[in-house]
């Protein structure tokens, strides 16, 4: 197939066939205003945003969807381009909700930044949109249909992305909305809460369930001993929000900020992932040698336990009973710390601090507690965290870097991995390999299983046992997965499953945007922070042992099954 | 025979396929008392078919001539593409509004009337027109109207 010429604002661009306007204008630096179009979806041109004028065109056309032609003449800076563009971003207005100053989108939100843009004075038109009641039926997400621009990026990313297909198009025409169906609540339906609608919706339509106020409330009472735990991937991330590159690492800045604001102890999730690998790694082997489920599936992310309990419960014998790191932590507060430092488990609050919206409807689990205490109390998402951070007005760039306390500050790059698709697979290889061989393992990075791919396998000879693992990330890849174990032509040992694109730095609650471009920067600084660590292997990770030693005993023990381990249920 | 059964059954008749989803909707609309499709038949659908509910729903209610509340037993639909609209539209959904005591998208209390809006039936040229049931009429006053219903009414006493 030839190239194809043409002439775009006076340039000339040689292109493949099938460049769409909007990628050749993207080849001359040439910034056309996008509303539904988002750079990992489908081309969907329902906004019109994107118009440009073609020569010998009655019509304007949306230059997201319209293919280059040999000898086209594009205009993309027209009076009729710009007038154009303008009143199909005043219709889209009079059909929403436009409280933008006390908007939880306020500021990120790709609507307002283009009617900035775009220099939109008027909002004359009549407001068409209805005010219907907001959905907060669970514990993890917000929909606010009075927002919703209908550009449908919440629709692909829950059909084609995650496979669960919550929401969908509802009536025709001017009376389409995007809802559950049947009039239900997210509550009713097989929503999973992962949460990815929110990561690429361009407005405020749906957002998570806001825990900051609880969170402040409890730092300010006087008897309460709150403890906080930050999450692997929240470290890689957060930055962003504070004019960062994506994948900086900050994670002592972060301790220092939640020490200021009055946390009593900061500790880290990542504790609680070596531990993970510690139980998990000796489940695994459990089964192998005792003829259990095999493949055991990974436990650590709730939008996967939700998935795969709504949707193949008969598989559910397949996954490992041990909490998530989260969920780990939070009991393990309650008894072995408390303990220790003598403090009524009742007056202790765990706060998470998370790159998750589904952790929220996690830590409210019936079962995820002790004795009718829960075992984590609240949970906040990386972008709800960077909202305390901009409320207190601290500078979060000019902290000095602080260590986490002991005894759950002491971790691994073992564990810094979870935040990534593959790490959990790659920690639990690294201590697997040297409690089955005891010999130390000397190449221990697993790059196979790195990476954005959807499913990405490894072997690794274990003794004289090969072991076969396999990783995926989106819900859509584990349903693939999934359909082989119950064909019976999955002859894996141990498959990770994480629920979001990319894994936990792709999670339903970090800072938006969050593309797959700038995911990779996220996985970069997550491999970064391993690399440095002292300890990179799990079972070597000193307090671990410790807990071992003083309150644990051993893996599997009688204590784990009743702090660490769990059970799940159908919910088909 | 239960309601199950039957849905199961015209699934299996017309292919257990995403294709014939629209096919399969219509038939069990059909064979459904009150012409309309309920949440247990929209589930069975969804289930069988490996649809998501959510598009199951999303494609009964994007077609108007699909329903998901229960209907009359005479339906009409009153056509509001230009045409029609045109030539008067206004005036028929008027008129059975008046004459009926209900909007358009209500069914009467004695479940004998349906009033719904469609868009063309391709019968422009008795533009305005409308569909009862599978009967078409055109041409039409508020006369006409009030005479249909009363036929109609009396063809139910019968």
């Amino acid at each position: 197939m030839t190239d194809i010429r043409l002439n775009i604002d006076g340039f000339d661009i040689t292109v493949n066939p099938g460049t769409t306007i909007l990628e050749a204008c993207k080849k001359l630096k040439i910034n056309i205003p996008t509303l539904c179009y988002h750079p990992d979806q489908d081309i969907k041109g329902s906004c019109r945003v994107c118009v440009v004028e073609v020569e010998g065109n009655k019509n304007l056309v949306a230059s997201c969807c319209t293919p280059v032609k040999e000898g086209m003449k594009v205009k993309t800076n027209t009076k009729r381009v710009r007038e154009a563009r303008r009143t199909m971003l005043e219709l889209i207005l009079s059909n929403h909700n436009g409280d933008c100053l006390t908007c939880v989108r306020n500021g990120s939100c790709e609507l307002q930044a283009l009617c900035d843009e775009l220099n939109v004075r008027n909002d004359n038109l009549d407001k068409v949109y209805s005010k219907l009641p907001i959905d907060n039926s669970n514990p993890s997400l917000v929909r606010d249909l009075s927002k919703c621009i209908k550009c449908g990026r919440c629709i692909e990313v829950c059909h084609k992305v995650q496979g669960v297909g919550a929401i969908y198009n509802v009536n025709r025409s001017c009376e389409m909305e995007i809802r559950p169906p049947l009039n239900k609540n997210l509550s009713d339906v097989q929503c999973v809460y992962c949460g990815q609608c929110i990561n690429v919706c361009p407005v405020g339509a749906i957002y998570e369930k806001d825990d900051i106020e609880k969170v402040w409330d409890v730092l300010e009472d006087e008897n309460k001993h709150v403890v906080v735990q930050v999450a692997p991937a929240v470290r890689v991330s957060l930055g962003e929000e504070f004019n960062l590159e994506p994948g900086s690492i900050i994670t002592g800045k972060i301790v220092n900020y939640l020490k200021k604001i009055g946390f009593d102890k900061v500790f880290d999730t990542n504790f609680t992932a070596d531990l993970t690998i510690i139980e998990e790694g000796n489940e695994l082997l459990y089964r192998i040698n005792n003829g259990g489920k095999l493949p055991m599936l990974t436990s650590c992310s709730p939008g996967w336990i939700r998935y795969i309990e709504h949707f193949y419960p008969e598989l559910l014998e397949h996954v490992s009973t041990c909490k998530s790191p989260q969920q780990m932590f939070g009991a393990l507060a309650k008894s072995y710390y408390a303990e220790k430092n003598n403090i009524n488990p009742e007056d202790i609050v765990v706060v998470s601090i998370m790159p998750c919206t589904a952790k929220k409807a996690e830590a409210k689990r019936e079962e995820m507690s002790n004795e009718g205490n829960s075992d984590v109390d609240i949970v906040l998402t990386t972008r709800e965290l960077a909202k305390m951070i901009k409320e207190s007005r601290i500078q979060i760039n000019d902290l000095e870097e602080e260590k986490f306390d002991d005894p759950f500050g002491i971790s691994t790059g073992a564990a810094v991995i979870f935040g990534a698709s593959g790490g959990v697979m790659e920690a639990a290889l690294r201590t697997v390999y040297e409690v089955v061989t005891k010999n130390e393992l000397k190449n221990i990075n697993l790059k196979e299983v790195r990476g954005l791919k959807g499913i990405k396998e490894a072997k690794v000879k274990v003794g004289n046992l090969n072991v076969k693992v396999a990783v995926a990330n989106g819900l859509k890849n584990a349903k693939v997965l999934l359909d082989l174990i119950k064909e019976g032509k999955a002859d894996y040992h141990f498959i990770e499953i994480m629920c979001c694109p990319g894994g936990c730095i792709g999670g339903g609650g970090q800072p938006i945007p969050g593309t797959n471009d700038i995911k990779e920067k996220r996985v970069m600084g997550i491999y970064n922070a391993d690399s440095i660590a002292k300890i990179r292997k799990s079972h070597k990770n000193p307090a671990v042992l410790e807990l071992y030693t003083e309150f644990l005993i051993k893996p599997l023990g009688e204590k784990s099954h009743k702090l660490l381990h769990t059970h799940y249920k159908d919910r088909s | 025979m239960d309601f199950k059964k039957k849905v199961l059954d015209i699934i299996k008749n017309k292919g257990e396929t995403s294709d014939k989803l629209l096919e399969i909707l219509l038939e069990v609309q059909n064979k459904t008392k009150g012409k309309y499709l309920s949440e247990e038949a929209l589930i069975i659908i969804s289930n069988e078919l490996k649809i998501p509910l959510s598009k199951v729903y999303g494609v009964a209610t994007f077609y108007s001539m699909i329903s998901t509340k229960k209907r009359g037993k005479y339906l009409v639909q009153i056509c509001n593409s230009s045409p029609c609209y045109l030539n008067g539209g206004k005036m028929v959904t008027k008129t059975f509004e008046k004459l009926l005591n209900i909007k358009v998208g209500e069914t009467t209390k004695d479940n004998l009337f349906t009033l719904e809006y469609t868009s063309c039936i391709g019968a422009c040229d008795i533009a305005p027109a409308i569909k009862i049931n599978d009967e078409v009429y055109g041409n039409l006053t508020p006369e006409k109207i009030k005479s249909l219903l009363n036929v109609l009414r009396k063809e139910d006493v019968k």
